[in-house]
């Protein structure tokens, strides 16, 4: 199987706009940054909770923990994959209760990945709240799930896979949609 | 043969060529026979998949849904209660059920085969066994005549491999490092599968031994039981065996054993307990390991083992997560090679290979 | 009924003939040898039928002894019967066998040697009786009766004879009985509970090992009684390096010993050794140094012979833990090819001293004369020593599969075994 690049759908610059404009986002209908925190969910959920962060601290001056959630083991579909996935360790170094969390991952698709994020935390402890920020929302849901914090909703079809590369991971930074080839 | 890992399968991964073992390489186990057939780069996986369920032991909340609807049969024809119950404290932590076949009570006493008691267990459908028994090389037996992975609990006096990957978390956890490490193993090492194994994986890190104990237990051939180039000396008395040390394993005195021949516990006690005053010959913060349970007074001075430098509790707890880590690995491969990329459909988990 | 075997090659040490010769066969005794066309009168006089059996490229060599195997009749017919471990024994190539009387009864009077030789058997069969009651080595058992219901030699295999004194009785009595006394020589307390041999494989896998000197302990105190009595002692299976050397120096102070040596002690070692009962055997596998040592007493007379030790065991009872399996692998079969394999093809020894090693060899320990002459008995072995084959346990008559060669592959094997005059095996 073999992935063919259709297009981009955004690019350095636009990806780093777009989590500028979701720092302030957060900020601005958060009421207060006391309770706050970020938890990237792995992979690259992770640089972008922490640049988020980066970009909180420069343009509002406000301080918020990031933590880092692997959700391998809260996974619903381990039973159809070829061998156990590697795990990563989580790395929350901070208390959930009383916090209002907001979950960064890249792309929003069926949910299950939130999901799973959500009854790993509540294994942590009991957040105030928790809301979802995401770069790119493709639709397709197959869970009660949305988020609050949308970087660009793309319409996508289920052949179509949309790959976030980020230079921290991928050396190379770009929103890139593939088709999967047979 | 030792089915005991197949080649490395690269999952999730970055568009670059290279992957390194946080991109997601993972190595896909059979069974787990022993520490013996384990390459170094094995081990180190295993212990870093271990830390993970270190964690989830500090969570309020322990229990996941990872294995859930899966079981394993803890099939002990030896008596045995820490490793048992930490074998099926790590199933139900990751949500899976144990089934439990306990050598006292066992269908062996009225005589039947172990291949037959093991094809019974393997009918109820188990996803996994976990086998202790009292003849060196049982598991390896039933591994051959079984589909379903096996994981060594101990087999006769030939290695404990759970027991081995436990005792190198906590040393590694404890030193921040395992290679090159002075090891002392205290005891009747002949019939030690634990210092075996402790042998088989800590001799692939560079680590040096050296070996004590009354000297019927202790033949010239366990110098030569470590990898090629491990450097292994037995030491006449324990001076002579602490100096330099940086971790002490102390073994167990089966007390079976004493009878053959005997040896009076008195002399045991002058000749190699392990005391505080014997204990300042090592290395300052010299770890001592023990893999229980422990005769206080008898191998061990009881201010040793309640002191600072005893890792026994760590151990056990480390132990859950060790077997934690063996029972989600071990119980996601299939038995045939699947293909990779099936499970590919979830951008979030696999990155298909670009060409 | 006449047999004519043409266009073989006769290897037969008694004579010393080594070149291609015809042999022709009446009844169940060799009538003549000879080139082609002095045969081929011969085999037209008379006017009776004559068979042709065309041996071209096969060596003609006289029928093989094994003076060492267990038939497990009466009593342990699930692993083999003596049809049907004559009937493997005939593959090899063998013509006539020595089971051993660790049978149930045990073969220590008369009336249990007579019913094994009423069983039907594809080649000769030549009992070995026990030494002792019941080879409990306590009392001797009735070995002149067992003489004249037809045992060629005693031993209570399986077990040594443990009391030095009864051991000398039974040497003194079997000394004027013309009967060899063979050991299954091992120290009982220094190799209980061992289930292989001592050393650096048996440490690393955890295995109780017994020391080369469980064997050599009990060699030498045999041999030491040997020359008191004068009596013929034949070490079984000998496999250690100390035992050979004893021999060896043993028979320059005139001592009747022989020895044997099992093709598994000379193929395989210790460190061959795997968690699979088809490995366990006694004498287990030995050192490296025990080995090349066997194979240089193959080379130089010290050993007399080579036997099997074909050890049946039904499939049940060797699929068990490796601490709990019987000892014993099956060896008829293979007993050539490997001794093809790592003797001759290897130049250890020449084939005339491989073909001595299974005919006067061991004829020579039982007092009988081995070879192809006008007047002698119509046991022939015929084998090639390259055809290319693999051999398959499965394949086997005998009812028993522990052995750790199956699937290997041979080149070498027996074409055709002749036992008084008939056909027994043809491949």
């Amino acid at each position: 199987m073999r992935v063919v690049e259709k297009s981009q759908l955004m690019s350095a610059t636009e990806i780093d706009r777009t989590l500028q404009r979701l720092a302030h986002e957060i900020v601005e209908k958060s009421g207060g940054t006391k309770n706050l925190a970020l938890i990237g969910v792995r992979r690259r959920g992770v640089p972008l909770s922490q640049r988020i962060a980066q970009a909180m601290r420069e343009i509002d001056g406000v301080e918020v923990p990031v933590g880092t959630l692997d959700i391998t083991l809260y996974r619903d579909d381990l039973s159809k994959v070829a061998a156990h996935p590697v795990l990563q360790s989580s790395d929350i170094v901070f208390s959930v209760d009383d916090k209002d969390l907001i979950l960064v991952d890249d792309v929003l698709y069926t949910g299950r990945t939130v999901r799973a994020a959500m009854n790993a935390l509540f294994d942590l402890g009991r957040p105030r709240s928790v809301r979802l920020c995401v770069l790119i929302d493709r639709g397709h849901r197959q869970m009660p799930i949305e988020a609050s914090f949308v970087g660009r909703m793309v319409q996508t079809s289920d052949t179509e896979i949309i790959e976030v590369r980020l230079r921290e991971v991928d050396q190379e930074e770009r929103v890139v949609l593939v088709d999967r080839v047979e | 043969m030792n089915p005991a890992a197949a080649a490395p399968v690269r999952q999730g991964g970055t568009n670059t060529a290279e992957n390194s073992p946080r991109d997601g390489l993972t190595y896909r186990f059979r069974n787990l026979l022993g520490m013996e057939p384990l390459t170094a780069e094995q081990i180190v996986f295993l212990l870093d998949q271990s830390k993970p369920m270190q964690e989830i032991q500090r969570h309020p909340l322990k229990k996941l849904a990872t294995l859930r609807g899966k079981s394993v049969a803890l099939a002990f024809f030896e008596p045995s209660t820490r490793t048992r119950i930490s074998f099926a404290t790590a199933a139900s932590r990751l949500g899976a059920d144990s089934m439990n076949l306990q050598a006292e009570s066992s269908s062996l006493k009225k005589g039947e085969s172990l291949l037959d008691t093991v094809h019974t267990l393997d009918a109820m459908k188990p996803d996994c066994i976990v086998m202790r028994h009292s003849s060196s090389g049982a598991a390896d037996f039933v591994a051959r005549h079984l589909e379903i992975p096996v994981i060594n609990a101990g087999d006769g006096t030939h290695e404990h491999p759970t027991q081995g990957l436990l005792d190198a978390l906590t040393v590694r956890d404890r030193l921040g490092k395992m290679d090159g490490l002075n090891v002392t193993i205290l005891g009747d090492i002949q019939h030690s599968r634990v210092a075996r194994s402790d042998i088989h994986l800590l001799g692939k890190f560079g680590c040096r031994f050296k070996l004590c104990g009354p000297a019927m237990w202790l033949p010239r051939e366990l110098e030569q039981i470590g990898p090629p180039g491990c450097s292994i000396r037995r030491a006449s008395c324990m001076e002579e065996a602490l100096v330099d040390a940086d971790v002490i394993i102390v073994l167990r005195v089966q007390q079976e054993r004493m009878n053959e021949p005997a040896l009076p516990m008195d002399e045991y006690v002058m000749l190699y307990q392990l005391t505080e005053e014997r204990l300042k010959m090592a290395r300052p913060g010299a770890l001592v390991l023990h893999p229980g349970p422990m005769i206080r007074g008898l191998e061990i001075d009881p201010s040793v083992a309640d002191g600072p430098q005893s890792c026994v509790l760590e151990q056990v707890t480390n132990g859950v997560a060790v077997r934690m880590a063996l029972l989600y690995l071990l119980m996601g491969t299939p038995p045939e090679e699947p293909n990779v990329s099936d499970a590919a459909h979830e951008n979030r988990f696999y990155r298909p290979n670009v060409s | 009924m006449k047999l004519w075997i043409k266009n073989g090659h006769v290897v037969d040490p008694v004579s010393g003939t080594d070149f291609p010769q015809d042999v022709l066969l009446e009844g169940d005794r060799i009538l003549a040898t000879g080139p082609a066309a002095e045969i081929s009168q011969q085999a037209k006089n008379n006017g009776a039928t004559c068979e042709t059996l065309d041996a071209t490229g096969w060596v003609v060599a006289p029928g093989f002894i094994d003076l060492h195997c267990h038939l497990r009749e009466p009593g342990g017919e699930a692993s083999e019967t003596i049809e049907t471990g004559t009937c493997a024994a005939a593959r090899g190539g063998f013509t006539a066998v020595c089971p051993m009387p660790n049978t149930r009864p045990v073969n220590d009077n008369a009336s249990v040697t007579r019913s094994i030789l009423e069983r039907k058997a594809s080649v000769r069969v030549w009992p070995i009786g026990a030494c002792s009651k019941e080879s409990k080595g306590e009392s001797l058992a009735e070995i002149a009766a067992m003489k004249k219901a037809g045992i060629v030699a005693v031993s209570d295999d399986g077990r040594p004879v443990a009391n030095a004194k009864l051991m000398r009785q039974v040497m003194d009595y079997c000394r004027s009985l013309d009967l060899p006394v063979i050991d299954h020589c091992e120290d009982a307390s220094l190799a209980a509970g061992a289930v292989m041999r001592e050393g650096q494989t048996s440490v690393r896998m955890g295995l109780r090992g017994m020391p080369s000197a469980a064997e050599s302990i009990c060699v030498i105190r045999d041999g030491v009684l040997a020359k008191l009595t004068g009596a013929r002692l034949h070490i079984a299976h000998l496999s250690t390096k100390d035992s050979l050397e004893f021999v060896r120096g043993s028979r320059k102070h005139g001592c009747q010993v022989t020895c044997e040596v099992t093709p598994h002690h000379f193929t395989l070692i210790d460190e061959d050794v795997i968690y699979d009962s088809n490995y366990k055997m006694n004498p287990p596998l030995a050192s490296r140094e025990d080995r090349d040592a066997l194979l240089e007493g193959l080379a130089d007379g010290t050993v007399d012979a080579i036997a099997t030790d074909h050890a049946p065991h039904e499939p049940a009872s060797k699929a068990v833990e490796f601490d709990k399996a019987p000892f014993g692998i099956t060896g008829f079969e293979t007993a050539l090819a490997l001794a093809l394999e790592q003797l001759v093809h290897t130049g250890r020894i020449k084939l005339m001293r491989m073909v001595e090693l299974f005919t006067t060899g061991p004829a020579r320990v039982l007092g009988i004369e081995r070879r192809i002459a006008a007047g002698q008995p119509a046991d022939l072995t015929l084998f090639s020593t390259d055809q290319e084959w693999t051999f398959h346990a499965a394949e086997s008559p005998s009812k028993s599969r522990n052995t750790p060669f199956d699937g290997r592959y041979f080149k070498g094997a027996p074409m055709a075994t002749i036992v008084a005059g008939r056909v027994a095996y043809r491949r």
